[in-house]
């Protein structure tokens, strides 16, 4: 069933369809949301000996978020001799 | 455009959706709750273990009646420490800078403690206001300048957390741009200026922390006073 396949296994043509059969409203959002952070969770954090690099990835992402929310304000910066 | 050091305070929006939700809620992403194991992961023990010890230094003092407020105090903390560290990564936005969220902060829960202290031990609490021991002669002008402090007490709160953490960010762009500005000029200088700035960020860092557990500290203090 197309429904059931993962991301990867979809072929090219067969995309727009599957994105069409996917769950948008607030609570397939939400489930998505809860899935992912679950996915990252269990597979970097909630390890026998987790190390430095599952949070440093979270922070290298909000650094990188940030930086794109404020991109608009801070190209003004970038040829400018005096600051 | 008229370009300042103060843009960095400046609430960022992008298509109208202010930066300022995501970091204060960011905070609560980096705390998982600990789940039913007897071993957690090495992230909820020193999530554990931080807590535990915040908790215990802050309700030591209190009376009984004084434990109602250890959620609210202990979250606190966490999120204004959380919150702090996270405004010295890069690009970053600190919602703490924001003196109107600080007031926001501070105001309602002295309030409380006022009227807590107010509704069950008036008597008291209006004692506080004239210390022992003091000669007869000074009581009103005492009694003044007691209410004035106790008043002042909110902003006093909010406005130093505001002005420290400003400063505090403030100083680090001033020093990195002269740092910058003097690399192609006189590189030693630059280099003499760059580690002002290595210890100025490990200041701040300290800052960071030490201005959230003053916040809590405080109001602890100013329960203490009245329940």
């Amino acid at each position: 069933l197309l429904k059931d396949t993962k991301l990867m296994d979809v072929k090219l043509g067969q995309l727009g369809t599957w994105l069409a059969m996917r769950d948008f409203t607030p609570q397939g959002i939400l489930g998505a949301m809860r899935r992912g952070y679950d996915r990252y969770y269990n597979k970097y954090i909630n390890v026998r000996k987790g190390g430095l690099g599952g949070i440093s990835m979270v922070l290298a992402g909000y650094i990188v978020l940030s930086y794109m929310w404020s991109y608009s304000h801070v190209k003004h910066d970038r040829r400018r001799k005096y600051h | 455009m008229n370009l300042s050091f103060f843009d960095q305070f400046s609430s960022p929006s992008l298509l109208g959706i202010p930066l300022i939700l995501i970091s204060l809620t960011f905070p609560a992403l980096l705390l998982p709750s600990p789940g039913n194991r007897w071993i957690t992961n090495r992230l909820s023990t020193l999530q554990l273990w931080l807590i535990n010890l915040i908790t215990k230094q802050l309700m030591t003092p209190l009376n009984k009646k004084g434990h109602k407020w250890a959620l609210i105090l202990t979250s606190l903390m966490i999120f204004l420490l959380l919150i702090n560290l996270l405004g010295l990564l890069p690009y970053t936005f600190t919602p703490t800078t924001q003196l109107s969220m600080n007031l926001a902060l501070a105001f309602p829960l002295w309030l409380a403690t006022l009227l807590t202290g107010l509704r069950n031990q008036p008597s008291a609490t209006l004692g506080h206001l004239l210390p022992e021991g003091t000669p007869t002669p000074l009581i009103p002008a005492l009694i003044m300048i007691e209410t004035t402090s106790l008043l002042i007490r909110p902003l006093a709160l909010g406005v130093r957390l505001t002005a420290n953490l400003t400063a505090g960010h403030l100083l680090i762009q001033l020093i990195s741009t002269a740092t910058m500005a003097l690399s192609s000029t006189m590189p030693v200088v630059s280099i003499l200026t760059f580690l002002v700035l290595f210890l100025l960020t490990i200041l701040e860092v300290a800052v960071a922390m030490i201005q959230a557990y003053v916040f809590v500290l405080l109001l602890s203090l100013y329960l203490q006073e009245n329940i």
